[in-house]
This record gives structure tokens, sequence and C-alpha cells, in this order.
């Protein structure tokens, strides 16, 4: 099976959903109109990264009768659409999310098990943890999706890849950061890097959307990418411009790579979780429990 | 080895592309820059003059009659290179009433009322021209405090604030600043040969690479020590930081009500753009 893959590496307007709304139609009509089978956005896609107090005021839920997700939900009738947004509970907590769009059903949503709160990063302040990290069923076959800081750590993707993604999609809002000798910021490398490493050490595709502009000091760097199950770098955006950048990935890759290197049947899951049983259980005073 | 070689293409194209940003989201389209003739301020004009187009620049130099002439050169030759418009006001006839006024004056308060009378120039001109006043700091002068606090320090935005005053000066190399303004030694130019690393007692290039390791590398003024700094040049520099914290942060609100201006009441500036 071959798909087409946008990456949409755009600018947004800080709180402004329907301004940022309009701008995802827009681009998904262009998407689309380009060949493209699915679009990925970036985290916080529809309303800006450092929201702060805003964030109550931004929340919506990903549900047929919201005014927000009716036309998205209507765009994701001829292609399918993974959008970053502020989602609200019953319970009204607030999460940083991605929602999967196709056909006019919502897939399946994400939310951020990782909430980066330090340095430059406030999510925890102002934001829920989620608590689940699952792949799921679309019609280019099984799909997992993180969001920036959750694939800082390696647990999520490796949950995903065994819970059966063979695509990983990774949204992200990256503050440019670590301007040295080179030609790239030292956060662009570092996500470039993993990036690359999940797809290898998973055999797996991996789709990442980032998003460029600025807010206030911070800038968001770009550099969307798409790699293949051997690491490869297949296509990459620009640096800190906007840009819809396409590419095509065949699933039946997977077979000749797998075929060569069989990582994911190897895979043992029932030690991994045996040792970490002992590992939470254990008196020593080991860090990272 | 700390290294503070940057690469000059990756900072210029943030750096302009931020100016831009910054300047058009709040609605307006020009800059105004007050030019010394010194490195910094000749670095934040080029960028905005690149950023934004030189027409929409304002180059404003505020000499005192004390100024040397060479500042005001080199900031002709600035405005020169780089296109934008420009124009002089002299700021002697604003501040010598105040002056005369307390003719026990040290030189300080004399340079703060000059670094603060420039202020109030340059931001009575951004109005006239419409634009907003692009800061001039680098990131040594802001943690040393070298600088006056709502005088050099005020502006709309600084592009130069995380670039150490050695980065600058890569920058300004690659983007083709003059070379008689790169290479004199930096002056606040208050008074007749002062020079920034005479008064403050070290060179950029030595603090430089000590404030890097501080600050950026979250090094102990112990460790610093032990990579061989002098044990007193590091407490100099350290309890600077310190004591000039107050120039970095907005002044405080005594806190009474449950959502106060500063703690609990927080946007960004671009809210909303």
């Amino acid at each position: 099976m071959k798909l087409t893959i946008g990456l949409s590496q755009m600018n947004t307007v800080l709180g402004d959903v329907q301004a940022n709304l309009e701008k995802h139609l827009e681009i998904a009509k262009q998407a689309r109109s380009q060949g493209a089978d699915l679009l990925v956005f970036p985290e916080l896609s529809l309303t800006g990264y450092v929201l702060q107090d805003l964030v109550p005021t931004l929340a919506h839920r990903p549900t047929a009768d919201d005014p927000v997700f009716r036309p998205l939900l209507a765009a994701s009738q001829k292609i399918d659409l993974m959008v970053g947004f502020v989602e609200v509970d019953e319970r009204r907590r607030f999460f940083i999310a991605a929602a999967y769009l196709s056909r006019g059903q919502v897939l399946h949503v994400h939310r951020k098990v990782y909430l980066p709160t330090y340095s430059m990063f406030d999510e925890g302040r102002f934001f829920a943890w989620g608590d689940s990290v699952r792949a799921f069923n679309t019609r280019f076959g099984r799909v997992g999706m993180l969001i920036c800081e959750d694939f800082w750590h390696a647990s999520p993707p490796y949950l995903l890849w065994l819970d059966g993604a063979d695509l990983f999609l990774h949204m992200s809002a990256s503050p440019g950061r670590g301007l040295n000798d080179s030609d790239r910021l030292e956060s662009a490398a570092w996500v470039d890097h993993i990036n690359a490493a999940y797809a290898s050490l998973f055999t797996a595709f991996v789709a990442h959307a980032n998003r460029v502009g600025y807010e206030d000091g911070l800038n968001f760097w770009g550099g969307s990418a798409l790699y293949g199950p051997d690491g490869s770098l297949l296509v990459e955006g620009p640096m800190h411009e906007e840009a819809l950048t396409l590419g095509e990935i065949d699933m039946t890759r997977l077979h000749h790579t797998r075929a060569r290197l069989p990582l994911l049947r190897d895979e043992r899951p029932g030690l991994v979780a045996r040792e970490l049983e002992r590992i939470l259980h254990s008196q020593s005073p080991n860090p990272g429990r | 080895m700390t290294d503070l070689t940057i690469n000059p293409a990756v900072a210029r194209k943030i750096l302009t592309g931020w100016i831009r940003a910054e300047i058009t989201r709040s609605g307006m389209q020009h800059a105004v820059v007050g030019l010394s003739g010194g490195l910094d301020s000749a670095m934040s004009c080029f960028l905005a003059a690149e950023a934004l187009g030189p027409q929409n620049v304002l180059a404003v130099r505020m000499p005192y009659r004390t100024s040397s002439q060479d500042s005001l050169d080199d900031a002709q030759r600035v405005i020169d290179a780089t296109g934008v418009q420009s124009a002089t006001i002299e700021i002697t006839p604003m501040v010598e009433p105040l002056m005369e006024r307390f003719p026990e004056m040290t030189s300080l308060r004399r340079g703060n009322i000059m670094a603060r009378m420039r202020m109030v120039v340059l931001y009575d001109q951004s109005a006239a021209f419409g634009g907003l006043v692009v800061g001039t700091g680098n990131k040594t002068e802001i943690l040393l405090g070298y600088t006056t606090l709502y005088g050099d320090s005020a502006c709309a935005l600084n592009p130069l604030g995380d670039l150490y005053k050695t980065q600058v000066r890569q920058l300004a190399s690659a983007m083709g600043v003059p070379e008689s303004v790169r290479v004199k030694p930096p002056t606040a130019d208050l008074w007749a040969g002062q020079t920034d690393e005479g008064e403050l007692g070290f060179t950029y290039a030595e603090v430089d690479k000590l404030l890097y390791l501080l600050v950026d590398e979250r090094a102990t003024p112990e460790e610093c020590v032990q990579a061989g700094y002098d044990e007193a040049f590091v407490r100099k520099v350290v309890e600077r930081i310190r004591r000039n914290h107050f120039k970095r942060v907005m002044p405080p609100i005594a806190k009474l009500s449950n959502r106060t201006v500063g703690y609990d009441f927080l946007y960004l500036r671009d809210w909303g753009t």
C-alpha cells in the first residue's frame, strides 16, 4: 500500500482558534489537490503553543457537534487529518491532544503523556497528563500518534510499536535552541537524530510535523521530516519557513526491511515486562521509578 | 574547551525572521534604532534593515557634546552601508540644564542621564516614525548589568540579548558591518577615554567564556575555578550577575488579590497575534 503524507509546517495565531481553523482547512485543500492522503499538523496547531492562562478559553472536544471539529471532520472526508488542540474532558481537565480524523470520524485521540515542565517549558502547570499510549487502525494500516516530549522518552514509541504501529505520527511545537557552529540548532539536530533512531530501531515509518514562527522570543524551527524503516530520511521541510512537505511511502517496504532485519519478530516484551516488574518492586535505591 | 563559535547564517535567519514577525504582528512596519557608532547598535541596525527593508528603519544618532567624532563617523558608515533612514538629534541642550543644577554630579549620574535622555528621544522618534524601538543589549552586558535601566536597555524587542559580545562580533563580521566599527574597543562613550573593558576590569573574550560556563553550562563557581579561572575574577562576575538581576526583571508588584499581574496573570506579549 502506498500513501502520500503531507507535513503541514505552519505558523499559528496565538490563541485564535478560528483563524487557525481556517488555515487548517485551507492547507487541507491544498494538500489534497497535491495528492496527499494524510495530512499531519504540528502540536497545538489549532491554538498556538505558549498558552498559559489562555488554556481554558481555547479548549474543545473532538466531537461532530463541536464548532471547530465539525468543519475538520467534513474536510476529513477527502483527506485524513491529524490535528493538535487543547482538549477538555467531562471533568474539566485540559490536555494537549492530537486527534486523528478520517472519513468524518474521530478514529483516535492521544493526550500528551509527558508534559515538559523545566527550563523554558511550563506545560505541567497548565495541563493534565494523559495516561494512555495506544496504536489504532486506519485505512493505511496501524498508526501511533505522539506529541513532542512524548517521543523524547523511549517508552511511548516502544509501546506503540508493540501495540502494532507501523507508522508513527509525531507532532511538535519545538522551540529552537542551542546555537553553535553547526548549520542547525541543537534542538533540531536532536529531534532529527531520535526520529531517525525510532525508524531504525522499530523498522517503521516515522513522520514528524513541527511548526514554525515565533511566540515572544521563542522560535520554532520547522524541519518536518519523514523517515523510512531503515532510518533513512525520505523528505525534509525547510528550516524556519512555512511549508507543506509531501512524501510518498510504500508500506510494503516494511516487508523487505523486516525480512532482512527481524527486530520486531525477535523483540521480547515478556522479558521487558518481567524485568520492569522486578525493577519497580526492587528494594534497591534505583532511580527512574 | 569552551567554544563560543556560532553559525552566523543560522543566527541571521532566526533573528531577521523574528524582528519581522514581532514588528508586523503588532501592526507595525517600521523600526527605530539608536545608533552609537558601536558594534551592538550597528548589528541591530543591520538586522532590522534586512528584516524590514532599509526604508522602514530609522537610525537615530544622539551625540552629546563630548561624544567622539569617531563615533558619529562610524554611525554614518553604518547608515551608508545599510541604506536606512537617519536622523541626528543632539542631546546636549536637553541634558545640560539638569546636570548644571547639580554641579557635584558624578560621571555615573551624568552617564545615566544621557542614556535615559536618548531613550526619551528614541521613543519619541518611534512614535513619530510609527515603529518599534529595536534594542541593542547583548547577553554579556545584560548578565553583567552593564547598562542603564530605562536608558539604553529600554526597547520593544531585543534581537541581540542571547548573543555574547564575542558572538555579536562573529555575526557582525558575517553580515558586513564596517570594519572600523568591529575593531575599535567597545565604549559607552559617556566620557572621554571610557572603554567597557577598562571600566569592567576584564576583557569580553575572558568574561564571555566564563559567563558561558556559569550560565549556559550551569557550572558552579568552584567548577569554574577548577577549570582555571582566577577565583577573584569568578567571584566578581558571579556577584555582578546577582547584584544586577533587578535590571533583568519587571519591578515586583506587591501581591494582595487572588490574581496579580506578574504572578498568576500569565499571557505572552504576543497573545492574540
